[in-house]
């Protein structure tokens, strides 16, 4: 790979092109544990808002609740650190990982790229080689991952805020959230909305991979395993 | 003339000091002020001078007077009305007419920059403030001379704090909240529908022992009443934290006295001292009687239904709308183009024999 930042660039059409190295370590290791996240908050997240029917029996016998919530809580202060983290990989890993944060619509190869991705899905032209984010994937996920992601984090502990009181740390750094909506069941709501976004995300994401993986010109799932992409003619 | 104590008025009414300590105990223990705060009272009731508390109703229901006035404690509620100076209270003074308003001219004139505002009800601005009239002008006047000379202004109740009910969307009268028009009078928010009569009772019962107002939150709420949800509180949590809810108002854990999240209650969302200081001298509070919490004391509470579903409409996206219905609606949606793409890959595959035609050439001049 490469040392410094990688911007998105087409490869010849024809020729045998050797594999390219695209993803470090960090940023295959923080997608899967990114994704596994993600799962655990949209399950344990949706039943915080519409739990499972109620158990029978006597309250002190079970915890179904607070165990959906721990979990809940718990994979949430992961999300969140693995936030971080991939945003430090940006400058540590370097190659392409800043593109997720940063669509590159100004250059003329992105939107090249972009509208010849819409293209091909409308099947109208067939795929290209070409180095970095899928541009049009790329936009997917900064508007179906990333903005929601940024949402279910500050949303998420301003909630928190509310269920470890006034005087956490959480709500120092989070209340104004609180302040800006006033009734908390917005928080709620923005929150599951959010989620939702990332579910419809995850269903676009993981249909395109597969479908990229089979159709397109170059790897796609293993190269989130490997970190090499590879080119097909 | 020297002015008279808060004691020596409840003296005058044939209040014994017995009932008087009764009180001031009562009133440190809402306030959770520890074994000195009733002496503390006490000796603030019997030396400073009674401050006068100037009660106005603007658009609003009264039900903060009626709750104000059933303070639990019997002997305390005469010792309530004692607190403020009831010379002006629309709702139960004696006098009438020009001569009712004169008084307040008269507080505003005598005791400027001392006497506490307590506003019951919002201010109505659409229209020059002619949905709600008061001595023959719009209540926006009559707010607007009494908040300038206040020492400060108590917001009783949801609808001076938020709005409530009468500012709903859309809100026709512009009906508004006592501290979006207030900018150099401090303002204390005590919101509720209507709130609890002790919490009433505690803050002009600290405010006029401590000479300050008591410390307040992000929203203007006394922290000492609202600074924890009615969830943190509720004896229904245990239900809740073990997954046991009432799934419709005639099954088994409604009579087991389950968790009424499914049902619609707010409590997770509305911070209020229901759950720990009840009703009617602590005899019951709505989920206690197997009702929901609706939020009452929440901003936009109103706007916010059906109070009887944990996620409220979502009414920009079509009546009977909700957070997972619009989501579904969006899953099915990009289910359908993913279904559509895919079959018209195969359909192209076999049509041509190949899913694309890679032959094109436009390859990047590099
Ligand atoms: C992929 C990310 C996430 C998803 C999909 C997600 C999903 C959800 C959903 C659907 C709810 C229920 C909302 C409702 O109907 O009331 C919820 C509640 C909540 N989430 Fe998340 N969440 C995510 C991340 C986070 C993060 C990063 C935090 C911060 C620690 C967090 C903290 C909370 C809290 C505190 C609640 C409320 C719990 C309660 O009411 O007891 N979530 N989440
Ligand atoms: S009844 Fe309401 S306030 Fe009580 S535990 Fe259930 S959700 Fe919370």
């Amino acid at each position: 790979m490469a040392n410094g930042f990688v911007p998105y660039h087409r490869m010849p059409e024809h020729k045998l092109v050797p594999s390219v190295r695209v993803y470090g370590p960090g940023v295959r290791l923080w997608h899967w544990a990114n994704a596994t996240m993600v799962i655990v908050l949209c399950i344990t997240g949706y039943f915080i808002g519409v739990p499972p029917p109620s158990i029978l029996g006597d309250a002190s016998s079970s915890y179904v609740m607070g165990w959906i919530r721990f979990l809940h809580l718990a994979a949430g202060y992961l999300f969140a650190l693995l936030s971080v983290y991939r945003l430090w990989l940006v400058f540590t890993e370097r190659g392409i990982a800043h593109h997720l944060y940063l669509p590159a619509i100004w250059r003329k190869a992105w939107s090249d790229g972009f509208f010849r991705q819409i293209r091909w899905n409308l099947l109208l032209d067939g795929p290209v080689r070409y180095v970095g984010l899928n541009p049009l994937a790329n936009v997917a996920m900064f508007f179906m991952f990333l903005l929601p992601g940024l949402a279910v984090i500050i949303t998420g502990f301003a909630m928190y805020a509310e269920v470890v009181g006034h005087d956490s740390w959480q709500y120092f750094w989070f209340g104004w959230v609180t302040h800006i909506f006033g009734n908390t069941l917005d928080l709620h709501i923005i929150h599951r909305l959010a989620m939702w976004v990332m579910v419809w995300f995850m269903m676009a994401h993981i249909y395109i991979a597969v479908r990229e993986d089979i159709l397109s010109r170059q790897t796609v799932i293993s190269t989130m395993l490997s970190g090499e992409r590879q080119f097909r003619d | 003339m020297k002015r008279p104590t808060t004691f020596d008025v409840l003296q005058e009414r044939g209040i014994s000091r017995r009932d008087f300590l009764g009180f001031c105990a009562l009133a440190a223990t809402w306030m959770g002020l520890g074994p000195q705060g009733g002496a503390a009272i006490a000796h603030a009731l019997e030396t400073k001078p009674r401050i006068p508390v100037l009660w106005l109703h603007g658009l609003e229901c009264t039900c903060c007077s009626e709750s104000f006035l059933r303070s639990s404690h019997p002997q305390a509620s005469d010792i309530v009305t004692s607190l403020v100076s009831l010379d002006y209270d629309d709702t139960i003074m004696a006098a009438a007419g020009d001569q009712a308003e004169a008084i307040v001219e008269e507080i505003i004139r005598d005791y400027r920059g001392s006497y506490i505002l307590a506003v019951e009800g919002n201010i109505p601005l659409a229209n020059d403030g002619m949905a709600c009239i008061v001595g023959g002008r719009p209540f926006k006047h009559q707010f607007d001379d009494a908040a300038r000379h206040a020492k400060a202004i108590i917001a009783w109740g949801t609808c001076a704090s938020s709005g409530c009910v009468q500012a709903a969307k859309p809100n026709p009268t512009q009906a508004t909240p006592v501290h979006k028009l207030i900018k150099n009078v401090p303002v204390i928010n005590v919101p509720g529908c209507p709130p609890i009569a002790e919490v009433m009772t505690g803050v002009i019962a600290y405010i006029l022992t401590y000479d300050r107002l008591p410390e307040l939150d992000n929203q203007l709420r006394p922290k000492m009443f609202y600074s924890q949800r009615v969830h943190d509180k509720c004896y229904r949590r245990a239900h809740f934290d073990a997954g046991q809810f009432v799934e419709r108002w005639d099954d088994e854990g409604a009579r087991q006295g389950w968790c009424l999240y499914k049902m619609g209650c707010r409590g997770p969302t509305t911070y209020n001292a229901c759950a720990s200081m009840g009703w009617n001298d602590g005899v019951s509070f709505p989920i206690k009687s197997g009702h929901g919490c609706i939020g009452c004391s929440e901003e936009g509470f109103w706007d916010r239904g059906p109070f009887y579903e944990r996620l409220p409409d979502m009414q920009q996206w079509g009546i009977e709308s909700n957070a997972d219905k619009v989501a579904l609606a969006g899953a099915a949606a990009l289910g359908a183009a993913i279904a559509v793409q895919s079959a018209a890959t195969v359909v192209k595959r076999v049509v041509t024999g190949k899913a694309y035609d890679k032959d094109s050439d436009d390859s990047p001049t590099s």
